[in-house]
């Protein structure tokens, strides 16, 4: 295709390929559709133009052609609502066990952790072949995170966890944009999505500078902040215990359950008085303002990673937890 | 003004009061029309001055011509005057408050004075506006996102808030007169099933004005307060939800579409009757289609957030209902095109922008099914693809709808013809320039460009090229017709009462008509678009 005039973009994930039939499956019934509302207006216009002697044919209207037209519009809308919706309810679930990374956005910059503990800038390497999920967070305006080659986009909101994932199928250098207006440099929040070959993917992990893992930085904090005098890994805490805690339901003082997933964890520290577990007192104090999200987000991969059984000593967690649930961000 | 050319011409609206008080004291509503016709007509040059230099800016990719907070304020003041300032009240304001008491046989709108003073909460609105333009603008986009817009942005976000409340209030008393109007002051005879599809379609219209305008105000008060006063509502740092920010502003911002797009296709049903000749195909139909549009714009609201961060299930809800709100808008597609089938075709001006509606409408409506197809909307929201989709409804449509229209009732505005030949060039003119200028942005779009971006990859220039070409096109196109129509006010050829041969009580009164519209009440005895027994007029050219 010609440098400057594309015409179609780079298809790289296995979202793009349904995106794209959708896409082709609507153009060509629009180009159906007006084709043939301006073919009759045409043959109408022209067949019946005004000339001397021949008055308009006064036509009341037919009920069955209204409702025809109707039905089959409506026929039609309904099918393309429901692939529509297969498509969609594929991009908003996440399969279980994908690599997870973790994206703090901010005016006017994209900050990536990987689990492995590389951190990156307006810049993700990621594998081809491999389910990845971005959990996103962003610390002061609304962001979106867009990388047209995958089809993929998911708006970043400042208080709270939105996810979004892909899987890539092509080797190659994308673009990665801010979809939602940011501020005076929004159009400047843009980075690159490096997709790599597993091999090279390898090769470019172990050489970095990663110091330790996202969890066992997350523990390192966790031991600093003095969360695990109160949160034990017994039952003598005056916290609950956080091991094997991370995507099951927890029975909430006021009778309620909620799944401990991201939003919950980050809730329950920045604000622990919003939902009491049941049995325990609202002692905790407030972290708000105290941790900063890179620092939540090393929290949060520490906490997923006590669902882990051990793995060798168990200083060190270990370094791939696979997620336990099909989160979908909520309301 | 089309006054005093003989000693002894009969008295009508525009000739019985001279002077700059006896109009901007005024409660005729053929006046206060005029008046909104004149400070839209601004408005409108404003908003498409800021469009322009927009279109310059895209010119290359680098961000070369204005700097980057310059070019984020003119997208958003050019949004904000255009929607509220031209759009809302274009055709409800000129054409509806010239034509509702004249179609349906009243001497003026139920309250008089609140018209006036609609126009005057416009202005006041306006002012505020222009004076946020001129002292530094605002940059939070036309749609004041927040905590963007009450915890981070710079600029004059209060002003510009509370000047679209004043506004607001306008658009309200407009809907409520009309409302009113509509139930109380038809003539003896005219029943609401011989009303004419104009007045159905601002009834509809007028109910959205007073259902959801009054949320927006509420809505930009709440972002005020925040802003002002640190109250948290929508800035999750203070305890809010920002996406209950954008509910509420959808509420009203989507409803605000039929807004502007329920009156062009009152007008399209008006001409298209006109220059086929016939009554409209499937009358109960259209009239009905306007207020299923009303009520179930009401419904759709969320489909603006599928990548907001909403739940999969209320997405899925929203999605089906955007699906039912498009059957009623492509039921009018496919009766206006039937109404021309043995009809009595003529190729005016207003005829063709009729044409030229019904196809970027149509166009409009179609992408508008890519955005409401959840999987696909990921992919092109908050690209240059939704930018083109709503310019071909709002602009390909409202615009196309209401410069149709004032054409239509050019002569009985102003009792004097336009230059046809004129007016058919810029018609073509702007369809071809507003083709040029939005097309390529729907492949912009699906290439993934995002909107609202100063500076952008190289790959999208030569899209974007064609695109500042055909909006220079389509500037001409607009002015144009703002030359002849003034031209025509002093050289235009005297228009007769009925110079199109159309059916309608406002073409049974003299052009420009009586201060009271009528010299004696009309008694209606015929269904709407009689036309079997209207004489067809000179004016109207005939085809070999």
């Amino acid at each position: 295709m010609f440098d400057n005039l594309p015409l179609w973009p780079a298809r790289a994930s296995t979202t793009a390929g349904s995106v794209d039939a959708l896409y082709i499956f609507l153009v060509a019934l629009s180009l159906f559709v007006s084709v043939a509302i301006f073919t009759m207006i045409c043959i109408f216009a022209l067949r019946y133009r005004r000339r001397k002697g021949r008055e308009a044919e006064q036509i009341e209207g037919s009920t069955i052609l209204e409702l025809t037209w109707s039905a089959i519009p409506l026929a039609i809308f309904l099918f393309i609502f429901a692939w529509g919706a297969v498509v969609y309810f594929k991009e908003r679930t996440p399969p279980r066990g994908a690599t997870q990374i973790y994206v703090v956005a901010k005016q006017w910059m994209w900050k990536l952790q990987h689990e492995e503990g590389q951190r990156e800038i307006n810049e993700l390497h990621v594998p081809v072949g491999r389910d990845v999920e971005m959990i996103m967070t962003s610390q002061d305006v609304i962001h979106s995170f867009y990388v047209p080659a995958f089809r993929i986009k998911q708006d970043v909101l400042p208080g709270r966890y939105t996810t979004l994932w892909f899987h890539a199928t092509r080797s190659g250098t994308y673009h990665l944009f801010c979809a939602e207006y940011c501020g005076t440099q929004h159009s400047g929040m843009i980075g690159q999505v490096v997709v790599l070959e597993p091999a090279q993917y390898e090769a470019w992990l172990s050489g970095g500078l990663a110091s330790g893992s996202l969890a066992s930085n997350g523990q390192n904090i966790f031991q600093q902040l003095g969360c695990v005098t109160c949160h034990r890994s017994d039952t003598q805490g005056r916290g609950p215990n956080l091991v094997g805690l991370f995507g099951k339901r927890v029975q909430l003082e006021d009778g309620r359950t909620v799944i401990a997933d991201e939003n919950y964890v980050r809730e329950s520290i920045l604000n622990p008085s919003a939902k009491i577990v049941s049995g325990f007192k609202p002692i905790m104090p407030v972290f708000q303002g105290l941790v900063s999200e890179e620092q939540l987000n090393a929290l949060i991969a520490y906490i997923k990673s006590l669902n882990q059984p051990p793995a060798g000593a168990a200083a060190t967690p270990s370094l791939v937890s696979p997620s336990t649930k099909p989160q979908e961000p909520k309301e | 003004m089309a006054t005093a050319a003989f000693g002894h011409e009969r008295e009508h609206y525009l000739n019985k009061e001279y002077g700059i008080r006896s109009w901007l004291l005024t409660t005729d509503h053929k006046r206060i029309a005029l008046l909104y016709l004149v400070s839209i007509t601004f408005f409108f040059f404003i908003g498409g001055f800021l469009a322009l230099l927009i279109r310059l800016e895209l010119l290359t990719p680098a961000g070369d011509l204005v700097q980057a907070d310059t070019y984020n304020k003119l997208f958003t003041m050019h949004g904000q005057i255009m929607v509220f300032f031209f759009l809302i009240p274009s055709i409800p304001a000129v054409l509806g408050n010239f034509l509702v008491p004249l179609m349906i046989g009243a001497k003026d709108l139920a309250f008089p004075r609140i018209n006036l003073l609609s126009w005057y909460l416009y202005i006041l609105g306006g002012i505020l506006m222009l004076h946020v333009l001129l002292t530094g603008g605002v940059d939070t986009g036309w749609t004041f996102y927040t905590p963007f817009s009450t915890a981070f942005s710079n600029t004059k976000v209060i002003e510009a808030g509370v000047a679209i409340f004043i506004n607001g209030f306008s658009s309200i008393l407009t809907g409520l007169n009309f409302v009113v109007t509509i139930h109380r002051m038809r003539a003896p005879g005219m029943t609401f099933s011989r009303l004419p599809l104009f007045i159905w379609a601002h009834y509809a219209t007028s109910i959205i004005q007073l259902l959801g305008t009054p949320v927006l105000a509420i809505t930009l008060l709440l972002v005020v307060f925040e802003r002002a006063f640190n109250l948290g509502i929508f800035d999750p740092n203070r305890g809010g939800d920002p996406l209950l920010f954008q509910h509420l502003f959808w509420f009203y911002s989507h409803p605000a579409v039929y807004i502007m797009i329920l009156p062009a296709m009152a007008v399209e049903s008006e001409v298209v009757a006109c220059f086929a000749r016939k009554r409209i195909f499937g009358y109960n139909f259209v009239a009905m289609s306007s207020i299923a549009i009303a009520v179930f714009g009401f419904l759709v609201w969320a489909h603006h957030m599928f990548v907001a961060g909403i739940s999969l299930y209320s997405a899925l809800i929203f999605s089906i209902l955007s699906y039912l709100v498009a059957v009623p808008s492509a039921i009018k597609v496919f009766n206006w095109t039937a109404t021309m089938y043995k009809g009595s075709v003529s190729f005016t001006t207003p005829m063709l922008y009729a044409f030229g509606f019904i196809g970027l409408f149509t166009m409009g409506g179609l992408t508008g099914l890519f955005l409401a197809a959840l999987g696909l909307d990921v992919h092109v929201t908050d690209t240059y693809f939704v930018i083109a989709h709503f310019h071909y409804i709002m602009v390909g449509g409202a615009v196309m709808g209401y410069l149709g229209g004032l054409h239509f009732w050019w002569p009985k505005i102003s009792g004097r013809m336009y230059p046809e030949a004129w007016g058919r060039l810029a018609a073509l003119l702007v369809f071809i320039g507003f083709n040029l200028t939005f097309f390529p942005q729907f492949i912009l779009g699906y290439l993934g460009m995002p909107r609202r971006y100063w500076q952008y990859p190289p790959e999208f220039q030569v899209l974007n090229v064609l695109s500042t070409a055909g909006s220079t096109i389509l500037a001409v196109g607009y002015l144009l017709p703002m030359v002849y129509f003034l031209w025509s006010m002093r050289y235009g050829k005297i228009a007769d009462a009925n110079p199109w041969g159309a059916a309608g009580l406002e073409w049974m009164t003299s052009s420009p008509p009586p201060t009271f519209n009528f010299d004696e009440t009309p008694e209606v005895t015929w269904e709407a678009y009689n036309y079997e027994h209207i004489p067809a007029a000179a004016e109207v050219p005939v085809e070999r």
